[in-house]
Parts: C-alpha cells; structure tokens; sequence
C-alpha cells in the first residue's frame, strides 16, 4: 500500500504500477536485512534504472536498500557498494543527518518534499527536490521509503532570473571565432558521434562538452567527466571500466566504472592525449563494439554511451611519435571543435570581464561598478597563457582586494603587472586553415584581427553593452544603413546583428 | 606530517563545507604522535575550514564530499585532499598512515548513527 499518493488516480493512469508497488513491498527488508531481496526482482531495479531522476530505496533507518543506475551516476557509488549505509553519508544532502522531511514521512504516513542541494560525483554542488514516499508491507508490516531526487538546476536559474548571455549555458564570447563554435554547437548536438575538442588549458573544454550533452537528446541523463591524466593507469583502468569484486587487492565489492555510471548520457574524457596506450587499445573496443569487460570480470557489459574527448596536447603529433594510436585517433576524430585561445577572441576579454566582475560581486556582496580604464587596457594586452580560467581568477582576486567601486590597476595581481604585453595583432588572413594546425599555433603574430576590433574603447562607456551599442551604430553609419555590410564589417552573421539590434532597440 | 580529518560523530562527515568537527593527527614516522586533537569549530564554513588546514600546516585532509573550488584551492596550496570517504575517522586514519586510502573508498565498517533520525 502507498501512502501519500491518490492510490485511486495511480490505479487508472499505470495500471501496472500497483505490480511494481507490491514487488518494492515483498523487497522490504526485516530492519537487520541487507536488502538482498532486492536481487530476487531485477526487473524492478531495471524499471527504476529507466527513471531518468534519482531513486534510492531507504529501510525504515534510511539505510540504504539500493539506488538506481542515474543516482550511481551522481553519487559514483555502486548500488551494491552503498546497501547498507546511511543515506546521507551517500548522497551528501544539505540537511545531513538532520533529515526532518524524511522523518515527517515516516511518521505521517505521507509523501513529502523539500528542496536542497547534494555533492555530486564531480565535486560540484547540484539543486535538487527531494520527494520522499513512504511504503509499508501489509504483511510484514515493515517500512521503507522510496526518495526520489530530481535536478531543479534549470529551475532554480529561472527563478534567479539568469540571463543567458552566450548561446549555450556557460559559454561567453561575441568575437568571430566563439562564433563559428556557437554555431557548431547545434550540429554537435543533434548527432551521437564521437566529438574532439581542442584547445589550450583554460579556455572552456570542459564547458563545452557539458553545453554539448545538455543541448543533445541525452541531456536528462548523466555527464560524466574523467581527467584521464589525473590517475595512473591502473587505477585508471578500474574507475572507467569499472571492477569486480576480487579482481585486485582492495577490490572489496562490485564496482562500476564510469562508462557504467553514464549509461544513457554522456562521457567526457579530458586529457585524452594523457591515455596511457594499453588502455587505448580498451577504448577503441568500447568504442566499436559498445561493451566491455570489467576488471576480473568473465561477464561483458553493453554500454549506450557518447563519448567527447578534450585534450591541449596535438593528438596528430602524439601518434607521430608515437604515443598514441592512430586508429583511435581517428575513432575519435569524428567531429572536431577547437577552442581559440582568449589572446585571439577579439573583444572577448572586455565582455567576460564585465561578467566575472558582475558575478564575483554580487557572490561577495561588493558594490564594485566598474574596472578602471588602466586595468582594463592592462587586462586586454595581457597575453592570459592560462586562459578564460586565469582572467577569471584575476577578476576575482581583484573584487576580493577592492575596497572602493572601481577595479584599479593596484587592484590586479602583481603578476599581471609584471609580464610583458601581448604585440599588437597583425598580418590577416595568415591563419593556418587545417583544424590540426590551427591547434598548436598560438602565436599571437599570426591572429586575425576581425573586422569588429574595437580602436578605441569610448570613455563614457559604462559596460560592454554600450560599446557593442556604438559599434553597431558605427559599422550602420558606415555601411549606409546597410545592415548586410553593416554584418560584415562586423564579422557577423546576419541573424547575430538582427537580435543584437533588436536587444538594443535599434531595429 | 599532519592529517585533517572532518567528523561527525565518529564518522567522515559527509560533506566538508557543513562539518564543525574536525580531528587533527600528528603523524611522525608512520605513528600518531601524542593524542590527536579534536577541534570544534564556530560554525560550517569551507572558508574557515581550508584558513584553519593552513594554518595548522596539514599536509593531508581526508572528508566525505568537497566543492571543486575549495578542492582546487586546497591541491594549489599543496594540501592533498583524499574525498569522497565513508566509514569511521579511525579506519580512515589507519588506512592513510600506510598510504591505502583512495578517494571514493567505503570503508567496510559501516558508518554508526548514534543519532538515528
């Protein structure tokens, strides 16, 4: 019997629903059990692995019974693992072991709701609503919960009121080259094939392959994330391929790898040029058979997986010297999308100041304005060899050592101060054409400069948007209201300058 | 070498940015040196947790879940940071002092809930 739901409007939307109650009621365990009746009816764990929300099955002491395959993925935990233990040691939730909601439903008999935020695998904090429901077995007369984690991310930024500046969650940039990514995003998402993205440290690999995943079909289900330089090879093994129980010393219970973990999602593998060779030669089978043996395991696994992989090294040059195959190389080299560095996205630096400014400050609680026009020219000379992520940090180093409303030069870090400053870009149309190529050359000497480089930042300009503003106006004045020339003088397409006239009430 | 490990109860506390308890362990030729000691904190603050690490000079810290941001900062500040633990403090330490915890272990003792909900 369910409590807390219309047991009546349940019986006539799924009338199957009552067979999977009684199945998760014969499946309550004795409070000293294991929860290894829950073997007995795999094909209820294999109904609740289809939710693509998280599911954990709690005894009457909330340990846990077993969790479904998408809350393996947010956890990292094996169901089997966990069985057993204490769910909040597992799900890392806000309210810890003060679990008053859950509490309420047992004592209620009701189902109840609350919302919060767990720790996910990647150590990153996601906002999730807890529903907890309460079920008792008639016949034995024990009680378990069934609490359900949905991913109220999205929402929550609706509700905040979060404007979307990029065209894709996290991505910012307005220069020529951020826009031939944004318009690959798209394409990249509406497929299921292997997509390599390169780039130098910093400049958004990672950012890229979770916009791709959200935008693509397997967006509700898990993205999974392994820096393959970050774990020596045989633990590398075990954490994407997963182990059984014995295979190595340690190896205490079933474990599943990450490959597991993303059934039905997406797996990011980053640093791939980092992939030690024998472990090559696994993921090219993977790849082209779509199973895979665990560690010690005599029984193959299938897996329903798209595979992105980012690296800052040059794969081409890698398989020349041989470290790494050429076959996989080309596995993988399916859809590529390299990430300019900051140094060559014209204009970009300004536009992701003004946003790192506007976000640190507001995390703080500073009433900083605005960058001086010092740090600011300072700032876009700076070469940023560490990229998106160094700007950010020196925005927030900056917003922390303010004490006034103004970003100052004695503001930036002193090492900012000090490096030499990037030359000025020259010589256009000499960047290299062959996507491989374009991936090592980072001089700045050989950086196009788009038709939309700003000479000369206006004084009274308050933020980027007024800029843009009279950029647009400058290119219309020049182009004689033409807004085609006025689309190439800006190096963008027609689409981009509609909207941003529209934004700015200039249409 | 010191070792920070964040508690509740006996156990790894779940998540580090809410723990207010944490045991501090000077280890010295692979033995805890004198009694290890047991610091309450004011309130839950990653903030304050990561100032009090480097101000200790711990070397490692073991916790249950962390926020990458707090993780980077600790891994720039040449603190190792073993995560993503469950199981009791003390298993935990035994296991670190010999160079065989790994991230993401569940240590076989279960977890104790002298508080049950």
């Amino acid at each position: 019997m369910i409590y807390g739901t219309d047991r009546n409007n349940t019986k006539h939307k799924t009338d199957h629903k009552p067979d999977i109650a009684a199945k998760i009621l014969t499946t309550v365990p004795a409070p000293t059990g294991t929860g290894e009746a829950m073997n007995q009816y795999p094909e209820l764990l294999e109904i609740l692995n289809g939710v693509p929300h998280g599911i954990a099955l709690l005894d009457q002491d909330f340990q846990i019974i077993e969790i479904n395959r998408f809350l393996e993925a947010l956890t990292g935990y094996s169901g089997e693992e966990v069985r057993g233990t204490y769910y909040d040691f597992v799900l890392r939730t806000h309210f810890q072991k003060n679990s008053h909601f859950l509490r309420q439903a047992r004592e209620t008999g009701m189902a109840c709701n609350t919302e919060g935020d767990i720790l996910g695998l990647n150590r990153k904090k996601i906002p999730v609503r807890f529903t907890a429901t309460p079920i008792l077995s008639p016949r034995t007369g024990h009680a378990a919960m069934v609490l359900a984690l949905e991913d109220i991310t999205t929402m929550q930024e609706t509700r905040a009121g979060k404007k979307e500046i990029g065209p894709s969650k996290g991505l910012l940039g307005h220069s020529p080259k951020m826009q031939e990514v944004f318009e690959l995003l798209p394409i990249l998402a509406h497929t299921d094939s292997s997509v390599l993205i390169t780039g130098e440290t910093g400049t958004g690999k990672d950012i890229l392959a979770e916009a791709i995943h959200h935008a693509s079909k397997r967006g509700k289900y898990p993205f999974i994330k392994v820096n393959c330089g970050a774990l020596p090879e045989s633990l590398l093994e075990s954490e994407l391929f997963g182990h059984v129980r014995g295979a190595f010393t340690g190896a205490h219970a079933d474990k599943h790898g990450m490959f597991q973990l993303a059934q039905g999602g997406t797996i990011f593998l980053t640093e791939i040029g980092d992939l030690p060779l024998p472990l090559q030669v696994k993921l090219l089978t993977v790849l082209d058979d779509r199973e895979f043996f665990p560690l010690g395991s005599q029984k193959k696994v299938k897996v329903d997986v798209r595979l992105i992989t980012g690296t800052h090294r040059d794969l081409r040059k890698l398989v020349g010297e041989g470290g790494f195959r050429e076959d996989l190389f080309f596995r993988l080299n399916v859809l590529r999308v390299h990430l300019p560095p900051l140094r060559e996205r014209d204009g970009d630096v300004r536009l992701l100041i003004d946003h790192f400014l506007q976000m640190f400050a507001a995390n703080f609680n500073k009433n900083i304005q605005k960058i001086s026009p010092q740090a600011l020219q300072r700032l876009t000379k700076y070469r940023h060899p560490g990229n998106v992520r160094e700007l950010r940090n020196i925005i927030e180093y900056g917003v922390n050592i303010c004490r006034g409303e103004v970003i100052e030069l004695d503001h930036l870090p002193p090492y900012v101060l000090d490096e030499p400053l990037s030359p000025p870009l020259s010589r256009p149309g000499t960047e290299p054409s062959h996507p491989a190529d374009r991936q090592t050359d980072a001089a700045p000497n050989t950086q196009r400069p788009a038709a939309n480089n700003h000479k000369g930042v206006p004084d009274n300009a308050a933020n980027w948007s007024d800029i843009e503003k009279q950029n647009i106006l400058g290119a219309l004045i020049q182009s004689g209201g033409n807004r085609s020339e006025a689309a190439k003088v800006l190096a963008w397409g027609r689409t981009t300058l509609w909207r941003k006239m529209k934004e700015y009430s200039l249409a | 070498m010191k070792i920070l490990i964040t508690l509740q109860n006996n156990d790894i506390a779940p998540r580090f940015d809410l723990t207010t308890e944490v045991l501090i362990a000077r280890i010295t030729r692979g033995k805890i040196s004198g009694a290890p000691r047991t610091i309450l904190l004011p309130g839950p603050s990653s903030d304050e947790l990561c100032s009090l690490a480097i101000k200790e000079e711990v070397s490692l810290i073991i916790c249950g879940g962390i926020e990458d941001a707090h993780f980077q900062y600790l891994i720039w500040k040449k603190i190792e940071v073993i995560d993503q633990i469950i199981g009791p403090a003390e298993e935990a330490l035994a296991l670190a002092m010999v160079k065989n915890l790994q991230p993401r272990a569940i240590l076989r003792t279960r977890p104790d809930r002298s508080t049950t909900p």
